[in-house]
């Protein structure tokens, strides 16, 4: 989709909704260097939500939204759970189809998006959270991998199922006492970042969200190796403090408690050779459009 | 957005030309050609300008799976692969359609059973995909015989669901049917069943239409609700999400939604009745016997009528060529003559019988059966004997059924 291809006509301009005549009037698509510090200042991508007050999975969609690269051609695949609460909101096209399908909904639509577009940039994010992604949709999850399907599966995990009350997940840790783990979980966190390198993934970070710049960068870099290379994926701390006992303000400080260094948090990162070489070769043309820019900038002022 | 001028007289990659559907299926020449039901499959997506086809074995729909692989290496569909379960195939199936392609798949018994959740998702979420039902036995203990039993689950999930009586039916209905479910007023999923092995690995003669005409390309943009792919501009689909919130509106919304998609299944019916020349067939319905079947039974119920005419029994025939949606109408004006309806059926629950009970006035009259089941085949001198201890006429004891 071109930017001009949202501009509202004159004669219906008046009987826009004013939510949306803001989001062609001062939206970021199109925009090259968009990030998260047009939070505030551009019209976001999302800003209402009903998530619970201080959830940091709303602080993760708003730094997600603001930071994919080609919003204006990028499909969004959801799942059943609180995300899919947030994505009516969305201001990108998004799918929630069934619980735990969202790789195999990304698969085919990656796929007929190619077909029907060849030759132009049409990105496709997942966005679930750990029981669709590493419980019920695990089987989709890793033969999506394994297909080298050419998109970016991002888990937010809160370690739990959190939209049904705090039951047991794959990626709760060993020990914590939950419904249905009424003695407390029996087996390890499922070691999805590891899982995910050996099933073909080229671009693997496991952190927290406390970071919107770290966020930034993660997203940027799993959107372009997934364009380019192949699959990508992001596993992002999202504690659902309703569920863990916390207050609306102790998010935060509970995402920085759990990325310290000996923390289930701490930065992960795994990139392939070829995605590396990619982000070498990204960050060399970013640097000289920067370059080119700043150069014509100096030109117009000496002019 | 794509431009929606007409492509018809243009020709695709592989130098088929985009052909009105009407004058391809009514006006041009046919070939006999001696193939399985399998093969016809095949032939059918040859034709159908599909954009993606997922695949995944399960007997006895893996030959026209695998046939249609053959396709895509040939270059006649847009993307190919085998997806990883049933369920995956279809949610695979439902991501293309969301992102506005033609979408065909085949499926059969436990497999279909598997994939269920999809369905209702994708008649709600109105996407047309096309999905070839190969039935099969799908209860405990394994077979893989021909049973009907699972178009019974299928007959509620919002899709259009016919049942096709030979390869014949199953080439035209497969692009008929792309025509049917693509109307901007239906635009639903269509289940097109069949016996499977009866007609997926018998040899038949089957008329084709030409190898060089195709069917026009699938236009998402005509589609009811917005094709996901950013070529029309996003809206926040909602100010408030209704799933997931115990208020009136959410179940207002809902209720309205499935309201919607099953008046969807009923405006079919126009198109229905117009591609496939009327929701049944009929033959002297005039008779006070009359046979009501769908799928392979038809045939056995027309031999049976044959072998009834050599003792003097005259039958009447209905054959009921769309499920959902349902020839209601038609059924009770084609019987409204016959003082006794038999179904004929390849399933132990008389799915079938059950539905044409409900729908005609002095329900008695309906005998359920012959039913055979867990993939028996159903000899014609079954129904006759049915038929015959039903109108109290001396009949023969058939060797195996203990009469």
């Amino acid at each position: 989709m071109s930017k001009e291809r949202i501009q509202i006509s004159e004669a219906l301009y008046d009987i826009m909704p004013s939510d949306y005549q803001d989001l062609v009037k001062s939206a970021t698509y199109g925009k090259d260097d968009r990030g998260w510090k047009d939070i505030g200042t551009s019209k976001e991508l999302i800003e209402q939500h009903s998530l619970c007050a201080g959830c940091p999975e709303s602080m993760a969609f708003r730094y997600i939204l603001a930071s994919l690269p080609n919003p204006e051609d990028t499909v969004m695949v959801g799942s059943t759970g609180c995300t899919s609460l947030v994505f009516p909101m969305v201001a990108v096209h998004n799918i929630h189809s069934l619980f735990g399908n969202q790789n195999a909904i990304a698969s085919g639509l990656k796929r007929a998006l190619s077909v029907r577009f060849p030759g132009r940039v049409k990105d496709v994010v997942v966005l679930a959270g750990d029981g669709a992604t590493v419980d019920i949709g695990l089987d989709m999850t890793l033969q999506a991998w394994f297909r080298q399907e050419k998109f970016t599966t991002i888990c937010f995990d809160n370690e739990l199922y959190a939209n049904t009350g705090g039951q047991e997940s794959g990626l709760m840790q060993k020990g914590f006492v939950a419904k249905m783990a009424p003695v407390g979980k029996l087996f390890d966190k499922v070691r999805l970042p590891e899982i995910a390198r050996e099933s073909g993934c080229h671009y693997v970070v496991n952190c927290t969200v406390s970071k919107p710049s770290l966020v930034e960068k993660v997203i940027r870099n799993a959107v372009h190796i997934a364009r380019e290379i192949g699959p990508t994926y992001l596993q992002l701390y999202t504690p659902c403090i309703l569920e863990i006992g916390k207050n609306s303000m102790e998010g935060l400080q509970e995402m920085r408690d759990s990325e310290k260094p000996t923390e289930r948090f701490a930065y992960k990162e795994y990139i392939s050779d070829p995605a590396k070489q990619l982000l070498a070769e990204l960050a060399a043309k970013d640097k000289e459009r920067k370059a080119a820019a700043k150069q014509l900038a100096a030109q117009a002022q000496a002019n | 957005m794509a431009e929606t001028k007409s492509l018809i007289g243009t020709q695709n990659k592989k130098g088929q030309t985009y052909t009105d559907t009407w004058k391809m299926m009514n006006e041009a020449p046919r070939t006999p050609s001696f193939f399985t039901g399998s093969e016809v499959i095949k032939e059918a997506l040859r034709r159908a300008s599909c954009d993606v086809m997922i695949a995944y074995p399960i007997t006895p729909q893996s030959e026209a799976a695998a046939l249609i692989g053959e396709l895509f290496a040939e270059g006649y569909i847009g993307d190919y692969f085998r997806g990883e379960s049933e369920f995956a195939v279809m949610s695979q199936c439902a991501g293309s359609a969301f992102g506005g392609a033609r979408v065909f798949t085949t499926t059969a018994g436990p497999g279909t059973m598997r994939a269920m959740e999809n369905f209702p998702m994708w008649a709600g979420a109105r996407l047309p995909i096309q999905m070839i039902v190969t039935c099969r036995g799908i209860n405990s203990p394994l077979s893989i015989q021909p049973d009907t039993l699972e178009i019974a689950y299928l007959l509620n999930t919002g899709m259009l669901v016919w049942h096709a009586e030979t390869a014949q039916d199953f080439f035209d209905w497969i692009l008929k049917g792309y025509m049917v479910s693509e109307e901007p007023e239906v635009h639903l999923p269509l289940a097109l069943c069949c016996d499977g092995f009866f007609v997926t690995h018998t040899k038949d003669v089957v008329n084709l239409t030409p190898a060089d005409m195709c069917l026009p390309p699938y236009d998402p943009y005509r589609s009811p609700v917005p094709c996901m792919d950013m070529e029309c501009p996003p809206v926040r689909m909602m100010r408030d999400p209704f799933v997931m919130k115990s208020n009136y509106i959410s179940y207002a919304t809902h209720a309205s939604w499935q309201q919607e998609i099953w008046a969807a299944v009923e405006r079919s019916r126009k198109h229905s009745i117009h591609w496939l020349n009327g929701l049944i067939d009929t033959e002297n319905t005039d008779a006070d016997i009359v046979i009501v079947a769908s799928g392979t039974a038809v045939s056995q119920g027309r031999e049976a009528i044959r072998l009834l005419e050599d003792e003097g029994v005259r039958c009447g025939l209905v054959k009921v060529k769309t499920l959902r949606p349902w020839p209601e109408e038609e059924i009770r004006e084609a019987t409204k003559n016959a003082k006794h309806i038999f179904v004929p059926e390849f399933n132990v629950t008389g799915w079938l019988a059950k539905e044409i009970r409900a729908t005609v006035p002095n329900p008695h009259r309906v005998h359920a059966g012959p039913h055979v089941c867990g993939g028996m085949t159903m000899p014609p001198e079954i129904i006759v004997s049915e038929i015959k201890t039903a109108l109290g006429m001396k009949t023969f004891s058939l060797a195996g059924r203990g009469s």
